[in-house]
């Protein structure tokens, strides 16, 4: 373990995080974006607890649980709307979800 | 000796018919209305039988109205001589007057309306009268004001009426800047406004501060007393019920310009140049007004014109130093002319609202009583003796003649003048054939006994009430010897004016038109009343108007009130609209700004070099 140096954890985490963001803007799938979002979630979980085991700290861990927390929740909560919106509009196209701009 | 239930009775009559009345019976509303004035006058009688001889005045504080660093002003009232003749006239005189209103404003609407208006009036005037400091007699000053405006647009629905009051109350607001600006500078002087304060150090001021007082308080005077250049809100006045004209315009309120300057006496004897200059304006005005009485064919514009005459007759008489002789004229005035407009308030009533001359004649043996009581009120103005008129003109020409001969003969001249436009509107209302299509009746009693009342006074009031003599211990005295001569030529004029009426009008009628058209541009400058009011139109009202309209109005209110509260909605709708475009509902290009947004955090931290 000690022969991984720590910066490659951060990098992966960023890596991840990028797609996270390339993910969510790029496509227009609800669903897919919601994944992204849960992949830029566990890229900065990552980053927390490699943190907290270079900073031999229990800080972020309990970020990463709160956040793994919201992130059920929101998961939750999501996908309840998703289904809605599905069952509405027959379509899970962004780009056609958007009533409320006028 | 509770001095403050003289006016307090006519502010609970103005309470209860103000707030009650409506749902009064009429009869009610007369108990309330003319019993407090009545108690009032009962009580001031009580009172000056209690404080007789009234060598000294008398005076109570009751509490300290305003304090603040040196001004301190309580609310005192007080008695002395010149109180006690004002108190009899205006509650005595103001009794009467209710009481023929219940004749007159009998088949009137807003009966309670008008009393309570009335009465309050009645409140204002006493309280002016009784005021012992400036302030407390400002109290009243405007208070009057406001009741004269109330009253004269008693007949809220006609436009000339409401037009008429605006006026009156403009124009005294003129007066009253005056006043106010005289109340500041005897406050900076003197550091008091109580008129014992003030008249004991009077002597001692700068001759140029007094006279600067002297004229300011004379602009307040000649706006409440109607003299040049302020008298044209009086004629038009008239639009009020006729009691009111006779009331306030006539016998009261148009009289507290000369109380308030008699009043005023001590700072008046130090600034002989104020004094000069209100003898001067009286003497322009009683000639003036006069001039335009002689063509005028509404009756009640006639007694409206010989009341800015006569007012003008006082301003002469305190101006030239015989403040009692202006205060004796105060009264004779107030019995003879509040009889000539209860009069023609009875003729009018009597033809059912007729005004115009033209319209009426040969009257004396229809409204007989009204005839005989008008006859002693036109004798007495035009000054024959032993009328009361007579004795109270008499004294101020003699004062003036003293002051500046050529005063003297002005004032005859217009005597005579007095006396002709007087008997013009006598004899064309109840002489020749009746022109009219009405068909008169004589008034009640509750109006006749009133003017009969009045007629006595115009005929005793003179030699029965010897105000110079009453007055003497208070005024300067002035030392003028008795001239039988001058007193002759006086009445003659009177005299003469009384005959050329009777030739024009009686004898020969058609001669009046004929000498109208003699002096045709003459005749119709004075008819036209010299265009005074078309010229204030045009030199004041309307420049004003133009002003409000292009600069106030459109310009600072339209243009910039306006243009800020609209410009911040125009702003903020710019603003918004430009804000909007970010709100695409294109959850993708949110996700964009966001990440803009923690880009460009992210590079701020680097180049700031990270948290500390």
């Amino acid at each position: 373990m000690s022969a991984v140096p720590i910066s490659w954890f951060l990098t992966l985490s960023a890596i991840l995080f990028a797609l996270g963001i390339a993910g969510f803007l790029f496509r227009r799938n609800i669903i897919t974006i919601f994944m992204s979002i849960e992949l830029m979630l566990n890229a900065v979980n990552l980053s927390f607890v490699t943190f907290s085991y270079q900073l031999k700290k229990v800080d972020g861990h309990l970020f990463t649980f709160f956040v793994m927390v919201v992130a059920a929740a929101e998961a939750a909560v999501g996908l309840a709307i998703i289904l809605t919106v599905f069952k509405n509009r027959q379509t899970l196209n962004i780009d056609e979800v958007d009533s409320m701009k006028d | 000796m509770q001095l403050w239930l003289i006016p307090i009775f006519p502010l609970l009559g103005f309470l209860i018919n103000g707030i009650f009345g409506k749902r009064f019976p009429k009869t009610l509303v007369n108990v309330f209305a003319i019993g407090s004035v009545v108690l009032s006058f009962l009580w001031v009688l009580k009172t000056l039988n209690a404080l007789a001889p009234l060598n000294q005045s008398y005076s109570e504080h009751y509490f300290t109205w305003i304090q603040s660093g040196a001004l301190k002003i309580g609310w005192d009232m007080s008695v002395d001589r010149l109180t006690a003749i004002m108190l009899l006239v205006v509650t005595g005189i103001g009794s009467l007057i209710h009481i023929y209103s219940i004749g007159y404003m009998a088949h009137e609407g807003g009966y309670y309306r008008f009393f309570a208006y009335l009465n309050l009036f009645m409140f204002f005037m006493l309280t002016l009268v009784l005021g012992a400091n400036y302030l407390v007699l400002f109290v009243g000053w405007e208070g009057v004001g406001l009741c004269s405006y109330l009253l004269i647009g008693f007949y809220f629905d006609k436009k000339f009426a409401t037009n008429a009051g605006n006026k009156a109350f403009i124009v005294n607001r003129i007066g009253d800047f005056g006043f106010s600006l005289a109340m500041f500078l005897i406050f900076k002087q003197f550091g008091s406004l109580d008129f014992g304060t003030v008249f004991a150090q009077a002597p001692g001021a700068p001759t140029a501060l007094l006279t600067t007082i002297g004229l300011l308080l004379m602009v307040g005077a000649a706006g409440k007393s109607a003299q040049i250049p302020l008298y044209v809100w009086l004629p038009d006045a008239m639009a009020g019920p006729t009691p009111v004209s006779a009331l306030i315009h006539a016998a009261t309120m148009v009289t507290a310009g000369v109380y308030m300057t008699a009043r005023s006496f001590p700072i008046y004897t130090h600034a002989p140049d104020a004094m000069n200059v209100i003898a001067i304006i009286g003497i322009a005005t009683a000639f003036f007004a006069a001039t335009i009485g002689l063509a005028q064919n509404d009756i009640k514009k006639v007694f409206a014109y010989s009341t800015v005459s006569q007012l003008g007759y006082m301003f002469v008489g305190v101006g030239c130093g015989a403040f009692s002789a202006g205060v004796y004229h105060l009264m004779t005035h107030a019995f003879f002319k509040a009889l000539l407009f209860l009069g023609s308030g009875s003729v009018i009533h009597a033809l059912s609202g007729e005004q115009d001359m033209r319209n009426m004649g040969g009257l004396r043996t229809k409204i007989k009583w009204t005839f005989l009581t008008m006859m002693c009120a036109a004798v007495a103005i035009a000054g024959i003796p032993p009328f009361a008129g007579f004795f109270s003109k008499d004294a101020i020409l003699l004062a003036a003649h003293h002051h500046a001969p050529w005063m003297y003969w002005v004032g005859t001249i217009t005597a005579g003048m007095t006396a002709f436009y007087v008997f013009r509107a006598m004899f064309m209302t109840f002489f020749g054939e009746y022109r009219g299509h009405e068909h008169p009746h004589e008034s009640p009693p509750v109006m006749i006994v009133p003017l009969a009342i009045l007629a006595l006074l115009s005929i005793g009031g003179g030699f029965l009430f010897k105000i110079p003599e009453f007055l003497g211990t208070m005024f300067p005295t002035l030392e003028v010897e008795e001239d039988i001569m001058l007193m002759v030529i006086s009445t003659s004029a009177g005299l003469i004016g009384i005959l050329l009426a009777y030739v024009m009008y009686v004898a020969k009628p058609g001669m009046a038109d004929s000498v109208a058209n003699s002096f045709g541009g003459l005749y119709k400058l004075v008819y036209n009343k010299y265009f005074v009011d078309e010229i204030y139109d045009a030199a004041v009202v309307n420049p004003t108007i133009a002003g409000s309209r292009t600069v106030l109005w459109k310009g600072a209110d339209a243009g910039l009130i306006d243009g800020i509260v609209n410009g911040t909605g125009t702003l903020a709708r710019g603003v918004g609209g430009v804000l909007r475009r970010l709100q695409s509902g294109n959850v993708r290009s949110y996700a964009t700004w966001v990440l803009a947004g923690s880009v460009l955090v992210i590079v701020a931290l680097g180049i700031a070099g990270g948290v500390k």
